[in-house]
This record gives structure tokens, sequence and C-alpha cells, in this order.
């Protein structure tokens, strides 16, 4: 074998603390190594012909680059060694950026690790045989798990790319977060009415199948082939039949049923559509609040509707959809704000979330638009805002911004005074964060124009005054003097997190998630919706705090990779896969257990029961390799015995 | 492993809550809890000490710490507190080596490897009696008192050296005058600041945080305000004229060690718990236990609305 090795500099990333040239000097030396040297920028133009014409000139058949994680560049300098004749895994990297250049100082210490790792990548190299891809066919169909505005974005842009969707939404209706807000900031716009038609084109788009109320149970498969089970939870009401009449939930006597539409800030009957714009626009009977569900007693929404529809006996359906792509939508929920005692949150009623508050000023909330105390329905004069409950507070584990609570506190101040001339509202603050379009703006027009006094500095204390007011006793850390108001209302800017259940899901998808559970994706400027699942990508606040804005371009991001994607008929496996040597298997079946995936099959091969991997669906995990007690799986571009020549290398004596 | 109870006054015992300390004997000595004095006992440093050198506040609790395991003591009971706080904060450092090292320096002998577990009194009671068991040894109940609560600042804070519960909102005091019979109102100050040793040098400050506790009190219709701290005690009761002219006022609301309530619903005669040394009258509260106990539900003349 005739080996080639380049000794990235990365300008002064590795250069500066690494002598490369010595390590080329070294490298030149190993077994098979017939050309070394040390490029200034491997990965730019020169640094790619200068490989390309080494293979020319010195009639390499293998490649050893020693720069950055191969995380990064390893797709890169494949083609470039494919671009020269070579077969692309004729390629091996060692990672003497992320692990050599970048964690120690010491340069004599450093080349000498680097030397070393360019020698296990040399030692692995020389086991390297070509390897190809084999093609299979792409299912060109999407699923789009949560319907919010990200998610309704994804899928009518794939949709209407002529990709047939599935749209999962776990409530009886779409709209997300952004149907139950009463107006959006900037602009103070509607937000029932902006969103309301981008929901209507999902109902009416012939390519979108939609299941509400309904969830991913269970996803198999790989990119261009999954399948996944959908659990669509019984509504008890035929949806077929139902026409969103509205007679069901007029007669229902069961009208202490929290509502869960309007944050808890009201009570709802136990048969109703979610709200009026919902969609699908479908009645969904609350089995635990239903008279005749759990007294059998009642029956009267059976006897109301017209169309017949209201079946209590309803049970849960799985329906199985075969898709080719994913995205995931989930959004986000509110993090527990009751760890807040010190605001009283949980335990005083005028102490309330911004959802909540959203829900009070909207025109079909639980007051019709009309701002009450939930306490004693009576107006408030002094309202206080506190910012960053559950956001930049690394006491509780929450070290993040969430991003969009700056804003939309100052857009519900304004509402508050369109609403309540005589009202005064106070926001605590720790900083002003408006870097969108016209959003800076906004937030002075609220301090400038609407008289909103906003105070830096965090609250103490909320309690009780003993007269139907509550305290609010906070510090103004510009004047370095403590602060306490009288407040009718108390409104909480409350911190999110990943949906309920956004890592189970994440678990079905085989994608990462961090401890707020927002889902990771692939890299975090290069690949802001992309997984490292191939094939499953991330739209909205699923994958961290974000605005309307940001949700809906990411929507329409996903489907343009979805899109990408399902250009091609076909799609190439990756050839790192598991392989069986037939002649050592003694069909115990230990890799069949062990496969994550469903990969390995048991085959018959002249009558004698043989493993068998199926090349599409296996990962390359390689825990059947590890498991295998005869050694008869391999793990191509990964045998035993490269990784065997890799430690031989390191551990000579 | 059996228990043996040393006990740390603390300097104000023997000062101005000479009550809290006659009231704290009765109510043990009536539940059965024995309370040795650590012998020799010293000043715990209190803010003073603690404020310029941690090292020799430490080396000061460490001594009487020191004195208690010679005693035998594996649990030690202080009524305050700030000796409760400042035994505690002494205990947790002298688990840093170097920093052990540097007090046994001050010390006239290396301190002892293991401390006995400093508590407060208040603790070293619910330990023993659950409120059933408090609830059995009732005599007169506190049924007709609607009293508030106030812990202080420092009796469940910093909550990762004082292990006392929420330290926003402690609840162990309620429990134990719920269990005596009264009814306890969720007093939200409960846990903020009277104004401590502001009173000597900023009357102001303290007159007007402590007459936010107090006139909170009154609004929520307390009869009385229980108390556990001596400083606290002192601040909304001696001091509480100063707050009544700062809030142009009138709050006439008496504040009862939490040993002086417990007492009264114990049986215990007023006099040996020291209720005649409060500034603001308390016999009103007698007369109503006194009345219901006895079996009167007339109204009594000169108590509380």
């Amino acid at each position: 074998m005739r080996i080639g090795v380049f000794i990235c500099h990365c300008g002064s990333n590795i250069g500066g603390t690494v002598d490369c040239a010595k390590v080329a000097e070294k490298a030149a030396l190993f077994p098979d190594v017939v050309y070394a040297t040390d490029p200034m920028y491997t990965c730019a133009e020169p640094g790619q012909a200068t490989i390309e014409s080494a293979i020319a000139e010195y009639r390499l058949d293998g490649i050893v680059v020693a720069s950055c994680s191969p995380r990064m560049h390893e797709p890169t300098f494949r083609r470039t060694v494919e671009r020269a004749g070579l077969n692309r895994y004729m390629l091996e990297m060692a990672n003497i950026r992320e692990h050599v250049s970048w964690i120690g100082k010491d340069v004599e210490s450093n080349t000498n690790k680097a030397a070393e790792l360019v020698a296990i990548a040399v030692a692995k190299l020389r086991g390297n045989t070509p390897l190809h891809s084999k093609s299979f066919e792409v299912n060109k169909r999407v699923l789009v798990i949560g319907g919010g505005v990200a998610g309704i974005q994804a899928a009518l842009d794939c949709a209407d790319g002529d990709i047939p969707v599935v749209l999962v939404e776990r409530e009886a209706t779409i709209g997300g977060k952004m149907a139950k807000l009463d107006k959006t900031f900037p602009t103070v716009d509607c937000s029932a009415c902006i969103v309301g038609p981008k929901m209507v084109d999902v109902a009416q788009h012939p390519l979108i199948a939609l299941y509400a109320l309904s969830e991913v149970e269970e996803i198999s498969g790989y990119v261009g082939n999954f399948t996944v089970k959908i659990r669509k939870r019984a509504p008890y009401v035929d949806w077929d039949k139902c026409t969103g009449c509205g007679a069901c939930s007029v007669k229902c006597p069961s009208k202490k049923t929290p509502d869960a539409f309007n944050e808890f800030t009201g009570v709802t009957t136990a048969i109703k559509v979610a709200f009026p714009q919902a969609i699908p626009k479908k009645a969904v009977i609350t089995a635990a609040h239903c008279r005749q569900m759990s007294r059998g007693k009642c029956g009267v929404c059976a006897k109301v509707c017209p169309t017949g529809a209201v079946n209590y006996d309803m049970e849960d359906v799985i329906v199985t959809e075969e898709v080719g792509s994913i995205v995931a939508a989930t959004g986000y929920d509110l993090m527990d704000w009751t760890v807040y005692k010190e605001y009283g949150a949980g335990r005083y009623p005028d102490v309330i979330t911004s959802l909540q508050y959203e829900r009070l000023l909207s025109g079909s909330g639980p007051t019709c638009g009309h701002i009450r105390r939930p306490s004693d329905g009576r107006e408030p004069r002094i309202i206080v805002f506190i910012q960053c409950v559950g956001s930049r507070d690394r006491s509780i584990g929450r070290p993040q911004c969430s991003g969009f609570c700056c804003m939309y506190t100052a857009k519900q101040a304004v509402l508050t005074k369109d609403h309540l001339p005589e009202s005064q509202s106070y926001v605590f603050y720790m900083d002003i964060r408006a870097p969108g379009k016209m959003y800076d703006e906004f937030t002075r027009r609220a301090v400038e124009e609407y008289g909103v006094e906003y105070v830096r500095g965090r609250v103490s204390c909320v309690y009780p005054d003993g007269k139907g007011a509550y305290s609010v006793m906070g510090v103004d850390t510009l004047l370095g003097r403590p602060v306490e108001i009288t407040a009718d209302l108390i409104v909480l800017a409350v911190g999110i997190e990943g949906s309920r259940g956004a890592g189970e899901l994440a678990e079905k998808l085989r994608i990462s998630y961090d401890n707020c559970g927002f889902f990771m994706e692939s890299h975090v400027k290069l690949k802001p919706v992309e997984t490292n699942t191939i094939g499953v990508f991330l739209a909205g606040v699923c994958q961290g705090a974000r605005d309307i804005p940001a949700s809906v371009a990411q929507g329409s991001a996903t489907a343009a990779k979805v899109l990408g994607l399902f250009a091609r008929d076909r799609l190439e496996n990756d050839p790192q896969i598991a392989c069986v040597d037939m002649r050592r298997c003694v069909a115990c079946g230990k890799c069949v257990r062990c496969c994550p995936f469903g990969a390995i099959e048991e085959v018959s091969v002249r009558d004698e029961q043989k493993a068998h991997v199926i090349e599409t669906v296996c990962q390359g995990c390689g825990l059947c390799a590890a498991t295998c007690p005869q050694g008869a799986v391999q793990l191509a571009h990964s045998t035993d015995n490269q990784i065997l020549a890799e430690v031989n290398t390191l551990c000579r004596y | 492993m059996k228990t043996t109870v040393a006990y740390y006054p603390g300097c104000s015992a023997h000062g101005f809550s000479v009550d809290y300390e006659k009231s704290t004997q009765a109510v043990c000595g009536a539940l059965g809890i024995r309370l040795n004095d650590i012998p020799d006992w010293n000043c715990c440093g209190s803010t003073p000490a603690h404020a310029v050198d941690t090292e020799l506040s430490a080396a000061l609790c460490v001594r009487n710490l020191d004195n208690a395991v010679k005693a035998d003591a594996n649990e030690l009971l202080t009524p305050c507190p700030s000796c409760l706080s400042n035994l505690r904060h002494a205990a947790k450092r002298m688990e840093d080596p170097r920093f052990r090292a540097r007090v046994d320096e001050l010390l006239d002998n290396p301190a002892p490897a293991v401390f006995p577990e400093v508590i407060s009194v208040m603790q070293g009671i619910a330990r023993r009696f659950d409120a059933n068991a408090l609830a059995e040894r009732v005599k007169k109940p506190l049924k007709p008192l609607r009293l508030a609560t106030y812990y202080g600042c420092l009796m469940s804070r910093p909550a990762e050296i004082m292990d006392f519960g929420d330290p926003e909102n402690p609840t162990l005091m309620e429990s134990m005058l719920t269990a005596c019979g009264a009814e306890v109102v969720d007093f939200p100050l409960k846990t903020v600041c009277c104004g401590a040793s502001f009173g000597i040098p900023e009357r102001a400050v303290t007159a007007r945080l402590s007459g936010r506790i107090l006139a909170l009190a009154a609004d929520m219709r307390a009869d009385a305000l229980v108390v556990a701290c001596p400083l606290c005690q002192m601040n909304l009761d001696l001091r509480q004229k100063q707050a009544e002219h700062a809030a142009d006022a009138i709050f006439a609301m008496p504040v009862l060690y939490f040993t002086q309530a417990m007492g009264l619903a114990l049986g215990v005669p007023p006099g040996r718990l020291g209720i005649e040394k409060l500034r603001v009258n308390a016999n009103g509260l007698i007369d109503k236990i006194e009345a219901a106990a006895s079996g009167s539900t007339a109204p009594v003349e000169g108590s509380r609305p």
C-alpha cells in the first residue's frame, strides 16, 4: 500500500501548539507511508489540490488527513479522494485539533500525541478496503410531528412541493401556542387571524393527512423508509359525522371541566370544540369530567347531536404510516413555575403566567377579552410583570434565555394600557433583549408612549397584603434601592422547556436532546435543522427558544431539506455496516436479539440457519460485532483486525 | 445510639430574652426534655465575630462544641437562631481540612473529629413529639387564638446549612402551634427581614421593616405574632412603639416566643413563662385561653376583636 499523510496547520488552530512539520517528518517513517506533508489549510481549495496532485504523482492508494474532527470535514476529504480516483473509504482522519491542539498548550507533548494519532490512523488505513454503497428506493412522503406554526409551515411547504404529508398533532386542534395568543409583536396583529388561515390551508390541502388528538407511538426504519405507528386517541365523537355545530357543548351539564385550551384560567364543558377557529373543528369529550362516562348517567350530548356522532364506547386506534422523512416540530411547554415559591406561583390566584394572561386578553378567552383578576373578577389597576421567571437562573438549573419573553411582556403591557387606560404596568427585567426587526422600537414605544414603568431588578417576594391586593417587593438595581409595589395582578414571564414528552419522542426518533428537553441539531451553526439521524429534521421551538418569524422560517427550511432529500428517487446507504461470515456463524441468535434496529434476520442457507444483515436497515453501530461469540460479525471499515492494529500501534511494548 | 442532649442558651438568654429562656426551660421541663448547659460555654461570636473573621468565629463556636463533646453530648439544642447559625456554619466549615487546621491553631486543644448535631430547640421538641404526641399533652388548647408565625431570616437560611425545610416557607412552627389547638394563618412575611441589628444604627429601617410585618399580621386579623428569635422579638415587641410611630398606626400586637405559646397550651402557669416581660401586653390572650378552657364562650372584655 502507498499512503500519503497530510498534517493540517488549520492556520494557528493546530500549528500554534503542534509542530506540524515535525509530525509530518515522523509520519514519513511509518509503514507504507511514501509521502507526508503539512499544508496550511488542508480543507481549502489549495489544500485539497495538494492531496489530489499527491495521489497522482506518488500513485497513492490511501490518505491520512490529520486535522479537525471527522464530524467536520470527513465528507469533504472523502469527496477529494474520490475526485482523484480513489474509493472514498480509503481515507482516514486523525483529530489533532479538538483532541490535541485545542486542549493542551505544551508543544512537545502535543506534537508527540499528534504523531501517535497519525500512527494509529495509518495502521487502520492499512486494513481499509474499498467499500461500495447499495442504493434503495425512497418513499416520498413526510411525517410532521406537531401542528404549531412551525409544523404547519413545514407541512404546507412540503405539500406545495407535491410531497404527501402526514401531520400528527397531540391536541384536539392544530395551531399550537400561537393559536392561544391574543396579539403578536411587534405589529400587534391578531394571532388567531394570521395563523387561522394557515390552519384552514392545512385542512383543505389535498396532500395533507391530519391526525389530531394523536401521538407517535413507535418509529422504525431508516431514512427513505420509516414506518410510524400513530395512536389516534379516542375523542368519543365520530369525527366523520361531527359537523362542529356545538349543540353538544351548549347542553352539556358538566360545566366545571378545567379548560386546558384557556390554560386553566376558566372552566368549560366536558364536550366541546377547543376554540372557535379550531382545525379540525370537531368536538372532543374529556372523559374524566363526562357524567355519562364517569357515572353512567347523562347522555345529553348523544341525544342533542343532530348527526348522532357521539360514541361513548370509542377506543384508541393505532394506524401505521410509511414515510421517507420526519420533521419534528413539537414546540415547548412552560417550565414548572411553582418552584418560585417567593412569587407565590401556584398559591395565589392573581399570580398568573403570561400565557394565562394572553387568554385573559383574548376575545375567545374565558373573560371574552376583558382583563379581570382570577380571584374576584375585579379589573386590575396596577399590574406587575416579572420577567425571567425560569430563565437565566442558575439557581434552578435554567441558565438559558427564553428569547421571546422581553418582547411579549412589552406587548402585553401595551395591550393592558389599550384595554384599561387607567391602569399602570410595571415590568421587572434583567436586560431588555429585543434584537429582531422593529423589536427595539417596539419596547421603546411601550416605555415612551404607553408609560410602562420598567424597573431593572429582580423581585424577591410577592405576598397578599391582607387588603385584597399583593405586595411586590423587589430591587431597582439602577437606582440601588428597594422597591415595593402594591399590585392587583402579577404576570410571570415563565421560561420554556421542550414540550412535555419531548425526551421520549427523541428516543423514538433516535436524536439527542438537552437537559431542558430541547432537541439537538446536527451542527449548531451549519446544520441547524438537521439531526444526527439522517432524514429527521427539526422546526421551531423544539430545537430551542425562538419567536414566530424564526419558527416559520425554520419550518420552511425543513421543507427545503425534505424536498432536497426527495429530489432523488434512490438513496445510497452507508456501507460501513455489519457483515456476517457465514462459515463462522453458529446461528446462536445473539446478534438478532441485540440489534436495536432489527437489522439482522435469520435465513436458511443450505438447510442451515445463518444470521444475515439487512444492508439498508443496518446503522453500523457495531453492537452485533461486539456480541458475536464467534467473531463472525465484522463491521466494515472497523474490523476487529483494524482495531487491533490500532491498539498494537499504540501499545508496542 | 442513645441521644445525650447538651443545651446552649446563648448570651441573650441571660439578658434581654430571659423570657425565652424561662419559657424554653418550662416547656422542655413539662415535656420531660432535660436541658444540661454545656459546661463553661462562651459567646458564639454573634454577628460581629463572623463579620470580621470566620476563623475566629468558628474557634469560638468550636470551643463550645468541644465542651459539649467532653460532656458526652451528641445532640446540641439552642433556642437562638443566630447561635444556631454560627454553630452550624462552624461545624460545616470545619469539614475543610485547611480551615480546620487554622482554627486548631487558635484553640488550646485541637477540635474533636466529630461534633454533636446542632439543632434548634424547636426541632429538638418536634423530633421527640410529633403533632399527635404534642396534642395529647395539651391541657389548655389555644383554640380561640389566631396566630401568625414569624421565623425571621436566619432559622431556615441558608438552606444548605440550616436544613430547616423550605427556606422561604418553613412550616414547623405552624404544625406545632396547630397541634396546640391554635388557628395559624399562612403568614407570607414569615422569613422576611425584621430590620435585625439596624435597630441601633438606623432605627428608621427597623421601624419600617418591623412595621410591615406587624401591619400585615394586624391586617390578617392575627391575635399575636409567634417568633423564635430574640432579636426579632425585640424589634417587633420592644420597638413596636417605634414602628407604630413610623407607620402612624396602632398595632397593639403581642409578640410571643413559640415556647411561651406552647407553654400556655401545656398548662404552664404564665408566671413561669415570662409573659409579664412582654412590652405589648398579652394578658388578653391568656384570658381567652382560660375562658375557652373553663367552657365560657362569651367574648372576653378587652381582647382584640
